[in-house]
């Protein structure tokens, strides 16, 4: 029997505000799953954005949600948790809303080990405001402010997860649609700050720029360039030129911030 | 039995009145001169089961007090001038969703890193036209210790009563002078909680205004899901462009504010009545006021104050009133003509008003203000 999205999608908000050929829609279906599958409370669940096309998701969906300022989602949502740690809380967003002008509440979201799950949506570019250049475009890339190619070089965003501290990093695609609730699935049920990277395409502001000619072409490109985690480690450097790891990329079990909280509670409760 | 006292300064009795008030949780960042609030907050918060973070920056406290304030908790920050600046985008924020919430912010010297140990009063402004757009402004500007924490308490019950920012300033003199300060005791000061929605979930509209211009705000997580967002909204939360519902709902947003100032505003009138002469101060510039009224008045001059409580809204109809009768203002304060101003904007001419402006990083001190006295004719 096929999945019931209308369980979690709110009546009468469709349709959804997403340009053809655009993957945030199969990332949207995909968290649905993922939520389904783990079995989320709905009233008891979060889900925050900030600003951009990806952020515009929350609305679609029959939770507590919570669309903020840009690049606030990870203080936004840091602020729910903290209150209701008993809550389940879902962050999504774009590279740029994510990573530009939210990157430091991102990174430190990430070394506080706050039990939240973040999704990226990482389709290289600006959509909302007509498609310039953000932290993931690659260098020469074309942008509406970077004419004459992209001088600056792009962040790995997992990696920068990783580094800052976050418990579970995992990447997939918006080509790979059936790994997308899996792997959401596994970081909300990890405790700590997960982060999922989908890589997706904006076909209206970065495909017409960058010589895709289709959406299917950018979808290939997604299919092509991804290797799981397993099969990468049997491959040498030089086939993995160009290519990009999916599946978890990262899991490690560390403390995690509201519980570490509740500890601190209990310790003032005793000095009192 | 003897009421607690304490010798306490301006900062730590705004964190006892905000834990008087019902205050569980607290977001903030360190700065100077504010960062006894949240000292004080660090500490005493966990003993209750309350919560303390401190956030990477001023920005990230501001959501975080927006996003634990939707949960239903009450949340507080604390600040001083360049935080107050980051934390704009923010307040915008919790002004047009319309949640609830108190930013005590200490007034230094500004612009920018200005004078972080040296008093002022030039943030009055920016508590009104610090965001972009149209939105309330609730200003409270306390001038001893025991009416920071009244104010305090004050806050908190105006942020739940009226779904909006609350703000209170006192300014740097105020915030670390050690005054004796008598602990209202439980009851005492009236505390008042956010209306929670009446109707079932499945009837929520987080802006409904069958319930009035103050729609009941339900709570994340209490069994009710809405949406909410910082773009021009619909009743049930969701973003419109329709421009007769965007101009009903930025009317009402103000309106919860203007239509209700008689209920917000506060403000004390001393030897106001046969005053020739009214100075019109807030914080602890009034207390220099207040000295050199008295002064004056030994010497023959009839001279009033009228001392702000509530900045914003401001209480422009009783100056207008009282700017028929007297033949002089003045307004002395730590800024160069803030409060100046907006006397002049409300008198329509009635009187002469004549500035005090002291940016320099020291207080007014009664002298100069009997000396302005001195000039009216």
């Amino acid at each position: 029997m096929a999945f019931d999205y209308d369980k979690y999608i709110r009546p009468g908000k469709l349709p959804h505000i997403w340009c053809p050929g655009c993957g945030h829609g199969i990332v949207m279906k995909g968290l649905i799953r993922a939520i389904d599958a783990v079995g989320l409370d709905k009233k008891n669940t979060a889900i925050v954005s900030g600003i951009g096309c990806a952020s515009r998701l929350p609305g679609y969906i029959d939770c507590c949600t919570l669309h903020t300022a840009h690049g606030r989602a990870a203080a936004f949502a840091t602020g729910v948790k903290m209150a209701k740690p008993e809550m389940d809380v879902i962050l999504v967003g774009g590279d740029g809303d994510g990573t530009a002008i939210g990157g430091n509440h991102f990174i430190h979201a990430c070394r506080r080990n706050i039990n939240m799950t973040y999704i990226i949506m990482n389709n290289k570019i600006y959509g909302m405001t007509g498609g310039q250049f953000s932290p993931a475009t690659p260098t020469g890339a074309k942008a509406s402010t970077t004419p004459y190619g992209n001088p600056d070089p792009a962040f790995d965003i997992a990696k920068l997860a990783i580094g800052a501290g976050a418990t579970f990093v995992a990447r997939g695609t918006a080509y790979h649609a059936n790994q997308i609730d899996k792997l959401i699935a596994e970081a909300i049920q990890h405790k700590g700050f997960s982060v999922v990277e989908i890589l997706d395409d904006c076909p209206t502001t970065y495909g017409r720029r960058n010589k895709f000619r289709s959406v299917i072409e950018m979808m290939n490109v997604l299919k092509d360039i991804a290797v799981p985690v397993k099969a990468a480690e049997k491959m040498s450097p030089e086939q993995l030129q160009g290519k990009i790891l999916t599946g978890v990329l990262y899991k490690e079990e560390k403390p995690e911030y509201t519980t570490e909280y509740a500890k601190v509670i209990e310790r003032a409760k005793a000095a009192k | 039995m003897a009421k607690k006292v304490a010798f306490l300064q301006g900062n730590e009795a705004a964190a006892q009145g905000a834990l008087y008030a019902g205050c569980t949780f607290f977001a903030g960042y360190p700065i100077t001169p504010s960062t006894e609030v949240a000292e004080v907050m660090s500490a005493e918060l966990p003993k209750i089961g309350g919560k303390f973070i401190q956030m990477e920056d001023e920005i990230g406290a501001m959501a975080a007090l927006i996003g634990a304030s939707l949960t239903g908790v009450k949340a507080l920050t604390s600040t001083s001038g360049p935080g107050l600046s980051l934390k704009q985008e923010n307040i915008g924020y919790a002004c047009i969703a319309e949640v609830p919430c108190v930013i005590y912010n200490v007034m230094r010297g500004g612009p920018s890193t200005g004078m972080p140990t040296g008093p002022s009063q030039s943030d009055v402004m920016c508590a009104k036209w610090g965001t972009h757009g149209d939105h309330p402004a609730i200003l409270l500007v306390p001038a001893s210790v025991q009416e920071t924490y009244e104010e305090t308490v004050r806050a908190f019950n105006l942020a739940e009563k009226y779904r909006t920012p609350v703000m209170v300033m006192p300014d740097e003199i105020v915030a670390h002078m050690r005054e004796r300060i008598v602990f209202p005791e439980k009851g005492e000061l009236e505390v008042v909680d956010r209306t929670a929605p009446s109707v079932p979930p499945e009837q929520y509209k987080p802006y409904d205004t069958s319930f009035g211009d103050v729609p009941p705000l339900a709570a994340f997580g209490s069994g009710y899901k809405f949406h909410v967002t910082g773009l021009n909204k619909m009743q049930d939360g969701f973003p419109t462009t329709k421009a007769e519902i965007v101009q009903a709902e930025e009317e009402r947003q103000v309106r919860k504010v203007e239509a209700n100032k008689a209920d917000i505003m506060k403000w004390e009138e001393y030897l106001v009545d046969d005053a020739d002469i009214v100075v019109v101060a807030y914080g602890s510039t009034s207390r220099s006021a207040r000295f050199a009224v008295n002064e004056a008045r030994k010497n023959g001059i009839k001279a009033g104050l009228f001392r702000l409580q509530t900045f914003w809204p401001f209480p422009e109809d009783r100056l207008l009133q009282i700017s028929k009768k007297v033949k002089a203002f003045i307004t002395p304060e730590m800024n160069l003509g803030m409060c100046h101003g907006v006397v002049k904007g409300c008198i329509e001419g009635n009187a002469p008003v004549l500035g005090i402006f002291r940016v320099d990083g020291e207080p007014i001190n009664p002298g100069q203000i009997v000396d302005k006295m001195k000039e009216v004719k």
